[in-house]
């Protein structure tokens, strides 16, 4: 994490010698600190603060790649702890878990359905992100099938997933240049597994159940012997906790800028799931703090749909909502004398008012206009949705063709402007709606007429 | 070398005040058993770094008229029991919830427009039904919420019940209501942190003590804004922990009302197969939305299907076990 201005100058000498050309050390560090000045203009700095400040530099949590291919899991380099605060950058993978003692008809036939499955939502194709392969057999050579399979059936990344490193070799082996995550090196197993990571090129996951000293001395342990691309799962036996040490991993990383837990980690929520619908939950908990990958054991399009959905609302970012595409939209099955609405193209304000509008079950036409993604007022406000872009939206749709009315409903909120925007429409006919869309209901059924 | 991680504490100033809702015939009422939410002196569940000494608690959403509009995944679910609200709120406490939230729906012009009496006599007659303490929600027009639901806080004076909804262009019939007959008002802000102080610091302006407000901050369902109100949860729940006194009133989400809106909830035909199965998609909607609040600091959830209430009453427990 980069530091302030004032921590800068905890590391400076503080003699304010103005050899470098700022008048005093605290000018020059909050020079520093605004990336205005460079730490070799002071000619007195001591070697250990220029340590100090250069890995200051470097990202508190790695960015850690799965895959080689078209598609990749891409996680770490999280700057935040809470998404408000800026945002969260790397959605965490979801992959599927499949075990080398199924047959190969139900492997093939599962990472078939979990490479397929894409759905639309809010203008974004949300697809799933891997597949785990855990050596369940104990048998190397029945690993290696399994991953030879699963890789021929799929593009998507592998968690490899064996504690026992021969069977792993035999993994990566099968696995060719596709960079799997190797899962895990422990306290035993921690040199072989480092080997294999440097050997194949590949991502290492590292395990501890011995808790943060104890996940913290291995990861340690494992960059210092040259494998820089880790993932860490600090397993404990109670959900809380695991939130607990999941919060304290990141909170270390990003406040204390603790380097050997600043990596990216790795949750299966069937830890503390009896159930699919509980692994879900966890999975989703998951997804809101601070997993990098997540395994699941259970592919049910019911359970997957709403992860995904949550997935992509905690890593919308808060300052750059999503925006629905400029449109006519309709609901029910509307026709020449169905009302016609109109409201911005800010997601959150499309879908209430959409929800509403489906409540009503009214048939309806709902046009958006272009408002650079922001609400009714805010657009209005700053002229991103004014009487010009309402009867520019109007014009470059082709609604006229559709209606045989010339009524348009605008939000209650910008009723002041309704006269302009008859003045821009010359033939129209310009409604009020309400200002709040739990009204729309209502006015769609007892108010709005055609004429 | 071994690596000692020393475990990184926030250190707060302030903590969630804490709410009882609910009477019992000592102190009034005649609830056999009171509910007292907040008191947390961190952020959601984390036992390592502060006191967290109540559970979040489940209430159960029913109401005064028979639902025909909710999703018919959800009146599957409950049957027959919807057409009487008596029955519908013993069946409703059989599930174990801590709280019962009734919709007072038939005071709505558009359902029956029911008259203040009438409706109060309801409220008497869910009280006489089950003992947990109960939250009441007016119709939601601001006119029938000032008649109907300072009706109901006359007849149930001493009950502390938690009345909503309190909004900044309504909350003055009610808040006197609240103030003069021992309960709680619910103050809603439209997913906004300075609006919902104002309106906390409104309601307490007019008197009546903070341990007798709850914050709704407005609840968006999975895929339908919850990023927002999930936001804003954190943010009310850090300002509190930092210790702004006008925001560390207990939250309460309406989630299954909004999660039962969500077109993945509601529709059954002409939706992706991607979605998956119909009869489960609802429960799963509401559940996600519901931990996801609690994640970010709820203190109260109000839901809907009884499978929802199971799986977070289930999800509340491994977050609170020690």
């Amino acid at each position: 994490m980069a530091l302030s201005g004032l921590e800068i100058y905890k590391l400076l000498p503080k003699t304010n010698c103005k050899e470098c050309g700022q008048p005093t050390c605290l000018a020059f560090a909050m020079k520093l600190a605004s990336k205005a000045a460079e730490l070799s203009a002071c000619p007195y700095v001591s070697d250990e603060s220029k340590a100090a400040l250069e890995s200051a530099g470097a990202p508190p949590i790695r960015l850690v790649v799965i895959g080689a291919g078209n598609k990749k899991i891409e996680i770490g380099n999280e700057t935040v702890c809470f998404r408000h605060e800026k945002t969260f950058f790397h959605q965490p993978g979801i992959v599927v878990r499949v075990k080398d003692t199924q047959s190969p008809e139900a492997i093939a036939a599962l990472v078939q359905k979990v490479s397929d499955y894409s759905v639309e939502r809010v203008g974004i194709q949300i697809t799933l992100d891997g597949i785990a392969v855990e050596n369940a057999s104990g048998n190397a050579q029945t690993f290696a099938k399994a991953v030879e399979l699963v890789k021929s059936k799929t593009s998507l990344p592998l968690v490899l997933l064996s504690q026992d490193a021969a069977t792993m070799e035999a993994g990566l082996g099968a696995a060719g240049d596709s960079k799997p995550l190797i899962y895990a090196a422990t306290s035993e197993n921690w040199e072989d597994m480092a080997a294999l990571a440097k050997k194949f090129n590949a991502p290492l996951a590292v395990h501890s159940n011995q808790g943060l000293s104890g996940l913290a001395t291995l990861a340690d342990q494992i960059s210092k012997a040259g494998v820089v691309d880790l993932v860490l799962d600090p397993e404990t036996p109670s959900a809380n906790n695991s939130l607990a040490l999941m919060t304290q991993v990141r909170r270390l990383a990003l406040k204390k800028n603790f380097r050997p837990l600043g990596f990216p980690m790795i949750t299966f929520p069937s830890r503390f799931a009896s159930s699919p619908e509980e692994e879900t939950i966890v999975a989703a908990q998951n997804i809101a703090k601070y997993s990098g990958v997540i395994v699941l054991d259970n592919f049910d399009p019911t359970l997957v749909y709403p992860l995904l959905t949550l997935r992509q609302n905690v890593y919308t970012d808060p300052q750059k909502p999503i925006q629905v595409k400029p449109d006519i939209y309709t609901f029910g099955d509307p026709g020449p004398n169905s009302p016609l609405l109109i409201t911005t193209n800010f997601s959150l304000t499309y879908f209430t008012v959409a929800g509403e509008i489906e409540a009503s079950g009214i048939s309806t036409w709902l046009l958006i206009a272009d408002s650079e993604g922001m609400s009714v007022l805010t657009a209005w406000a700053a002229g991103k949705f004014d009487a010009e872009k309402i009867a520019k939206a109007v014009k470059t749709s082709n609604i006229v063709d559709k209606i045989g009315h010339r009524k348009l409903v605008l939000p209650g909120f910008v009723a002041g402007m309704s006269g302009e925007v008859e003045e821009e429409l010359p033939g129209w006919k310009i409604a009020v709606g309400p200002r709040e869309a739990v009204d729309i209901s209502a006015y769609l059924k007892g108010i709005w007429t055609p004429n | 070398m071994p690596v000692t991680v020393e475990t990184p504490i926030e250190k707060w100033n302030g903590k969630v005040r804490e709410v009882t809702l609910g009477a019992t015939q000592a102190e009034g009422g005649t609830r056999t058993s009171t509910v007292t939410v907040g008191g947390s002196a961190t952020l959601p569940f984390l036992h390592f770094e502060g006191s967290v000494p109540h559970r979040p608690v489940i209430a159960i959403q029913i109401q005064d008229v028979d639902p025909q509009d909710w999703s018919p995944a959800l009146r599957a679910a409950w049957g027959d029991t919807t057409k009487d609200v008596v029955a519908w709120a013993k069946k409703a406490a059989e599930l174990g919830p801590d709280l019962i939230a009734l919709n007072l729906r038939s005071a709505h012009p558009d359902a029956g427009n029911r008259g203040a009496d009438e409706v109060a006599q309801t409220v008497k007659s869910v009280l006489g039904a089950v003992g947990l303490p109960l939250i009441v929600y007016g119709p939601g027009v601001a006119e029938k919420d000032n008649d109907v639901l300072v009706r109901v806080a006359e007849v149930t004076a001493g009950e502390r019940l938690a009345i909503g909804l309190c909004e900044q262009g309504n909350y003055r019939t009610i808040v006197a209501a609240c103030l003069a007959n021992g309960h709680i008002a619910i103050a809603r802000a439209p997913i906004d942190v300075n609006i919902q102080k104002q309106i906390n610091i409104l309601i307490n302006d007019m008197g009546l003590p903070l341990d007798r407000i709850l914050m709704d901050p407005t609840t968006g369902a999975l895929g339908y804004g919850l990023e927002y109100s999930y936001s804003v949860l954190e943010r009310l729940r850090l300002s509190s922990l930092q210790g702004d006194g006008m925001t560390q009133m207990p939250t309460i989400c309406t989630v299954g009302e909004e999660a039962w809106r969500a077109k993945e909830s509601k529709v059954s035909e002409g939706v992706p197969e991607a979605w998956g199965n119909y009869a489960e998609r609802g429960v799963i909607w509401e559940t996600i939305t519901a931990t996801t609040q609690l994640q970010a600091g709820a203190d109260i959830v109000v839901l809907r299907h009884p499978k929802a209430v199971g799986l977070i009453r289930k999800t509340i427990d491994l977050m609170m076990a020690q």
